[in-house]
């Protein structure tokens, strides 16, 4: 295979720390402590050796990126070596003054997330009190910083019926962006799914709401839509493809071709410590194993779709198949489409468990 | 931005603070970069876009560009109208 063209953007994990707990979370349920975090001077090659090898955009998130304290200094660092950068942040401990400096800095944007809008639900959701209320505040100087603003809306059984009332929310807080995306089901969403999955017909009457709103709102509210897998007819062409546009960074420096990739437990992953990025982007055995088309399963190598879709995410497929080398089940032609759109409407249709909260030591 | 922006004739139209047009050394080709996209531009797109400074008027665009391709002045009008209006409703342009 000739060498890839170099990825588009790096999203970089700064920490699994969190002051939130949404059980719906994606980082894996082994999440990583603080003393196994990266540190500043790691991140900064990092950043160039990202540069370098020809990517554009840098996010930042986590668990929650502002939790590190030299954030400000990575902002500073990714922007002078020519990399546009973007904070994925749950707000809750921003400040005016920190907002300002980030931007002083040089970041280009924020994506704020939003458990409901409604703030008892929210803050339910989120398992941190106070959390919804912050939020606005937080969104408030974002835009007083001259900084333009997504509001990301995770929805799922106990909040979709809002949907009017988060557009709303997202117009009301001057946002540019919103996304509005279910579910899924990896890390710890996968532990909650039967306490997220919506039923067909709340799935259904969510994607009517924002077909309406994005016809009312045009030019005003951009909404990015992400429907869940579950119910889908074809998958999602995930990341793109795998080890086509983008890597991911977890917090102790392992390179993943996608957030998710450390659920296949077959895959071995390499790490900043260990070999440069651009090296590991072109080389590494997690990146090769399921990049282009050549390891597909027969279905997915004999399909018109398969440079559209690229056989769909090998999370999930692992996830729901115990191979991750099998075409993913959100398919419709895969024999286990059926059968996981079945178990979608059972648990959907039975009450929901209690949560289990995304906590460091907490999957117990 | 909570207003839809309307391109007219008269407005002067640049690019938002966090809309960046770029060379991208690497591959070889401009580029747009906006949250959570990457935009590739096409020859027309780009030289509007490349003319969004907010110092010249849509009107003055078009002048410029008539007179640079040697094209017929309302072709090129209701082109670049269009363009930027789609790349306004976008959150790309601005005025
Ligand atoms: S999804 Fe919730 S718990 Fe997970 S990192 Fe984001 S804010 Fe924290
Ligand atoms: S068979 Fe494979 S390539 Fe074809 S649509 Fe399904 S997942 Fe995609």
């Amino acid at each position: 295979m000739s060498a890839p063209d170099p990825p588009l953007a790096v999203l970089a994990e700064l920490t699994h720390r969190c002051p939130l707990q949404c059980p719906y979370c994606s980082n894996p349920v082994d999440l990583e402590r603080a003393s196994s975090e990266l540190d500043t001077a790691t991140w900064c090659r990092v950043l160039d050796e990202a540069a370098e090898m020809g990517v554009l955009q840098v996010h930042f998130s986590g668990g929650e990126p502002t939790v590190r304290k030299d954030l400000e200094e990575l902002v500073r660092h990714a922007t002078r070596g020519g990399l546009y950068s973007n904070l994925i942040t749950a707000g809750v401990l921003l400040d005016e003054a920190r907002i300002e400096a980030l931007a002083a800095a040089g970041l280009e944007h924020v994506q704020l997330s939003f458990q409901d809008s409604e703030a008892a639900n929210a803050n339910r959701i989120g398992g941190f009190r106070g959390g919804h209320q912050k939020k606005h505040q937080v969104a408030r100087w974002v835009r007083k910083a001259g900084l333009p603003l997504t509001v990301n809306a995770v929805v799922h059984r106990q909040n979709l019926d809002h949907l009017e009332d988060i557009i709303e929310m997202a117009v009301a807080l001057d946002a540019e962006r919103l996304e509005v995306a279910h579910v899924q089901y990896y890390g710890w969403a996968l532990k909650n799914r039967a306490a997220f999955l919506p039923t067909r017909a709340q799935l259904d009457a969510a994607t009517a709401v924002v077909a309406a709103a994005r016809e009312r709102l045009k030019g005003t509210l951009v909404i990015d839509y992400v429907v869940p897998d579950y119910y889908a007819r074809w998958p999602k062409a995930c990341m793109g493809g795998w080890g086509r546009h983008f890597l991911n960074i977890t917090p102790a420096g392992k390179v993943l071709p996608c957030h998710a990739a450390e659920s296949i437990p077959s895959l071995r992953f390499d790490t900043v410590a260990e070999r440069p990025l651009a090296e590991i982007w072109a080389q590494s055995e997690a990146f090769q194993r399921f990049r282009g088309t050549d390891w597909m399963p027969e279905l997915c190598h004999s399909c018109a779709r398969r440079e559209i879709d690229w056989g769909g995410c090998r999370c999930q497929a692992f996830a729901l198949t115990g191979d991750a080398a099998n075409t993913d089940p959100a398919c419709q032609l895969s024999s286990l489409h059926e059968g996981v759109y079945a178990l979608a409407e059972r648990e959907a249709g039975a009450p929901p468990p209690a949560f289990t909260y995304r906590r460091i030591g907490g999957a117990a | 931005m909570n207003r839809r922006v309307v391109i007219e004739l008269t407005s002067m139209p640049r690019l938002p603070r966090h809309v960046k047009l770029r060379f991208d050394k690497q591959r070889n080709r401009w580029i747009i970069l906006a949250p959570e996209r990457v935009l590739v531009p096409d020859e027309i797109a780009l030289e509007v876009v490349k003319r969004c400074t907010g110092k010249a008027s849509v009107a003055a665009v078009v002048e410029d560009l008539a007179a640079s391709f040697d094209a017929p002045r309302e072709e090129i009008e209701s082109d670049v109208t269009r363009l930027l209006q789609d790349l306004a409703d976008k959150g790309f342009v601005v005025t």
